[in-house]
Parts: C-alpha cells; sequence; structure tokens
C-alpha cells in the first residue's frame, strides 16, 4: 500500500503532509481516551458511597446469615455493608493491615493475639454454632453416635479412614488441629496418605469429602445448608469444646487512621444489640437454626 | 441466584472494568510496542522478551502483587483502592499491556522490513515513518487489542483476589462463577458460564465486523 493517498505524486516532495490516515488513529486515540475516562468515572463513582467493609469467614455467607442481616442493617441504620468472605486467618489479616473497617470471625485464640497487637478497638461475643464430625453413612471408623471428637479423631486415626482437613487456617482449621493435638498426633498429608488437605472454604470441603467418602470436620451451620446436596451425615456432635463462638472486632482507628470507625462500630453495636440478636436466633434453614446468639455489647 | 437484576449489574461490572482496562492497555501498550519495534536502543531485545515472558504471567499472581501494593499497609495503600473496582482495573491492566504490547511489536517488525525503504525513498521522515508502519501494521494491533479483552475478561485470579468478590460492589462474572461452584449451585455456574461465552462471542463478532469494513 502507498503511503497516505497524497503528496507522493512529486519526485521527492518536501516536505510531506501526514498522511490522511494519521487523523483516523488521532481520533481513535482520543475517543479511547474519552471512554476510559468514562469508564474510570463511573468506577469511581461506585466507590465513592461511604460503606463499612466487613471481613468475614465463609461460614457467614454461605448460611445467608450475612445478606440476610445486613439488607436489615441498612434499613435501620442506612449504612451500606460490603463484605469479603474468607477464612478466618485471612479476614483477621485483613483487619491488621487495614483493609477491613470490621471483622466477624471465629478463632477466639487468634482474636485475643489480634487485640494484643493492638489492632482492634474492641471485641464483643455475636452468636455460636457448633462444630461437628461428619462423615459417610457407612462409618468405617465407627464412630456414630459419639459426643466426644477427640476419641473420634483417635478411631478414625487408627482405622486409617479417609479424612479431608481444610488446610487454609481458617477457624474451623485451627479447630481441628486442636482436636489431634488432643489426640497426640499431628498428622500431615505428605506423610499420612488417609489425610487430605483441600485448602479450600467448607463448602467445597464437604463436597470433597461427599465424593470421596471422607470424614471432616464442619460447622453444623454450613452443613445444614449443604446437607440435602451431601452424602454425609453429622456422627459426632454436642462435645462440649466443640462450641464456636464469633465475635465482631472494629478496627482500631489509632492503628489504622483509614477506616471508617463510626460505620463499623455502629455495626458492631447493632449485631449485638436486641434487634440483631433476635434476628440471628429467628434464622432458620431448612427448618434448623444454625447460629444462636450470644451477644454482648462490649464496645 | 435468581435470573435478575443482579446478574444484569455483574454483566455490567464485567465489561466495564475489562473494557476500560484494556482500553488503558492499549493506549499504553500500543505506543511503547511502536517504539520498541522501531527504535534501535541499547537493551531493546529483552524488553521485547521480557513482553513475551508476561504474556503468560499468571493473573493471580498479578492479583498478589496489586493486593500487596494497594493494601493499606502497602505503598498504595493511601489510594484505598483495594476490594473496588478501581483496583480491578489496574490489576487487569497490568496484564493487557504486556500482551498488547508485545503483538504491537511483532505485527510492526513484520512490516518493518519490506517499507522503511520505501517511505525513505518517498521522503517520509522518521515520525511520518513511524505513523506509517503502526498504520500499516493495523491488523495486528487490532489483534492485539482483542486478545488483550480475551485476557481481561476471562481471567479470575486477580479480580478475585483485589475485588474481594463483594456483592453488588466487585463480583463479576468469573468470581461469581467460582462462588456458585463452591456452594456447589451448578445449574447457575453454567448458566453465568453461558452468558460470559456468549457475551464475549458478541464482542467479538462486533469488531470482527468493525475489521471487515474496513473501519480499522
Amino acid at each position: 500500500m502507498a503511503l497516505g493517498g497524497r503528496g507522493t505524486s512529486g519526485r521527492i516532495p518536501d516536505p510531506l503532509p501526514w498522511p490522511s490516515f494519521v487523523a483516523a488513529w488521532r481520533i481513535a486515540a482520543v475517543l479511547a481516551g474519552i471512554l476510559v475516562l468514562a469508564g474510570l468515572a463511573v468506577t469511581w463513582g461506585s466507590v465513592r458511597a461511604p460503606s463499612v467493609l466487613l471481613a468475614t469467614t465463609t461460614s457467614t455467607r454461605d448460611s445467608g446469615l450475612l445478606d440476610y442481616l445486613l439488607s436489615h442493617f441498612l434499613e435501620d441504620e442506612g449504612i451500606s455493608v460490603r463484605y469479603v468472605a474468607v477464612g478466618t486467618g485471612q479476614a483477621l489479616d485483613a483487619g491488621r493491615r487495614g483493609d477491613a473497617d470490621v471483622v466477624l470471625v471465629h478463632a477466639p485464640v487468634a482474636e485475643l493475639a489480634f487485640m494484643a497487637e493492638g489492632h482492634g478497638l474492641c471485641r464483643s461475643p455475636v452468636m455460636r454454632n457448633e462444630f461437628v464430625v461428619v462423615g459417610p453413612t457407612s462409618d468405617p471408623a465407627g464412630v456414630r453416635g459419639l459426643t466426644n471428637a477427640t476419641e473420634a479423631f483417635r478411631r478414625i486415626y487408627g482405622s486409617e479412614s479417609l479424612f479431608i482437613s481444610r488446610g487454609d487456617n481458617s477457624g474451623t482449621h485451627i479447630m481441628e488441629r486442636q482436636i489431634w493435638s488432643w489426640v497426640g498426633i499431628q498428622p500431615t498429608a505428605s506423610r499420612d496418605p488417609w489425610y487430605k488437605e483441600s485448602g479450600q472454604g467448607m463448602g467445597p470441603t464437604l463436597i470433597m469429602a461427599s465424593e470421596l467418602g471422607a470424614y471432616t470436620l464442619a460447622d453444623d451451620g454450613t452443613f445444614f445448608v449443604r446437607a440435602s446436596s451431601l452424602a454425609l451425615e453429622i456422627v459426632v456432635s454436642s462435645d462440649p469444646p466443640l462450641q464456636n463462638p464469633y465475635s465482631v472486632i472494629p478496627a482500631n482507628p489509632s492503628r489504622h487512621p483509614g477506616v471508617f470507625l463510626a460505620g463499623a462500630v455502629a455495626f458492631a453495636k447493632w449485631i449485638v444489640s436486641e434487634r440483631g440478636q433476635s434476628l440471628i436466633a429467628s434464622y432458620t434453614v431448612d427448618g434448623h437454626q444454625p447460629f444462636h446468639p450470644t451477644g454482648e455489647d462490649r464496645c | 441466584m435468581p435470573i435478575d437484576f443482579e446478574i444484569l449489574g455483574i454483566v455490567w461490572l464485567s465489561l466495564l472494568v475489562a473494557t476500560t482496562s484494556t482500553l488503558i492497555g492499549s493506549l499504553v501498550g500500543i505506543p511503547l510496542g511502536a517504539i520498541v519495534a522501531i527504535k534501535e536502543f541499547r537493551g531493546r531485545n529483552f524488553v521485547r522478551t521480557l513482553a513475551f515472558t508476561f504474556y503468560g504471567f499468571p493473573p493471580v499472581l498479578a492479583g498478589l502483587l496489586m493486593f500487596l501494593l494497594l493494601s493499606r499497609e502497602g505503598p498504595l495503600g493511601f489510594l484505598g483502592w483495594l476490594f473496588t473496582p478501581m483496583g480491578m482495573i489496574l490489576a487487569q491492566t497490568f496484564l493487557v499491556v504486556p500482551i498488547v504490547m508485545g503483538i504491537t511489536i511483532s505485527a510492526m517488525m513484520a512490516v518493518e522490513k519490506r517499507l522503511h525503504e520505501t517511505a525513505l525513498t518517498l521522503g517520509a521522515d522518521d515520525r511520518q515513518w513511524r505513523a506509517t508502519a503502526l498504520h500499516e501494521a493495523r491488523a495486528g494491533v487490532f489483534t492485539a487489542v482483542m486478545v488483550g479483552f480475551g485476557r481481561a475478561i476471562s481471567e479470575v485470579g486477580a479480580v478475585l483476589i483485589v475485588g474481594g468478590n463483594i456483592r453488588g460492589s466487585t463480583r463479576v462474572m468469573t468470581t461469581a462463577i467460582v462462588l456458585e461452584v463452591s456452594q456447589a449451585h451448578y445449574v447457575e455456574a453454567t448458566v453465568l458460564g453461558a452468558i460470559l461465552f456468549v457475551i464475549s462471542f458478541a464482542v467479538f463478532i462486533l469488531l470482527q465486523r468493525l475489521q471487515a469494513r474496513g473501519v480499522v
């Protein structure tokens, strides 16, 4: 193709005019620039609205409780809450980095460390559910009906029955390692072929356990939500140390000046208020109540 | 998940983020690619190799880097872009730039040899020559933009880590699919996947039409 359309007829044209296509390129670039600015403006607009960022665990999302609570919170207080649902370890880390305004988690030991490091403003108990051992109906380790998870884990270990660990440093995973330490062993995926780590949330781990006919430790809230699609049943429950308490912790503004403190504290106070607690108590999934209110305002 | 306005919002955000990052990536990547293709400078081959290497840059690693950069503890933490669409655009731009740049380099180097002498003979100066080479390579440059968009609309690792998959705020089609699968909602996940595919298909048909009509 020739060099542009015009100005090429002379022997050595001097100087050449800019070929016509250059204008087209310029228009394209300007158009792209305008589109970028428009896109950024629209995106920016969606960022500007002030909202609380809540870092929490997958169990509160997967049970449907969060969406239910947050829509009521928006109605009551006019504050919208955006949440990231991750493992407790990652949720606390979001608070530690100042990326979250408030956290709702379930790992008392890790929470106390979080408070001791000065990242939390205050810590209020909110609710509890229970950890249960779930497994295949064939029950190869013979643990059905036990009320002692430590004994159940000992039998799973003794029979080398397949066990799926979350392996993600979540509250559930921390609890599971605690139980293994009561048994007196620390199984690892590399050494023990019956012990596998999913590295995923509660839902995917339950699916994996169901598919492989394995035991796993689950919070009963998530299990009830999923039970209908799983070939698993609760084999061990009502073990007192397996209570699973949830706490709410607003970030400490003296440590993290960027946080939306008013909104975070409003949420922490609302969820343990009579209103928040009665909403938690009345929330059911398939006839089961996944969370039991234990709220107490310490903020 | 019901098929409703929430899905429309998710589709809209996917297109907004992917299109904006592709356009920014093109505005940065095409000129950069043109310079690397035409200018002789020390380390030019290294830059080219680097751009090609970044084709295969894992989105999840880009997500991690952007997460550390945008976290309040990080160097760009003051922006407050973590867990926002702005952060997602930044992360995807980071993925798109090397793709657009690399393909632009390849396309322009293909035209360079046969055209350079002709242009000089006809009296083009350096800037005119660069513009001409870019124009001659336009089909390749267009491909670069399309591949960049394909990368942006389909990746999940970066937007998941940087965006956080927040409902009604940073949830896009790919992260919604991950969530639905994790909740064993396979029907919903498949529907979302089909929507993603149809939208990508429509966008590429549109772009191809533009190309066929000679607009580009």
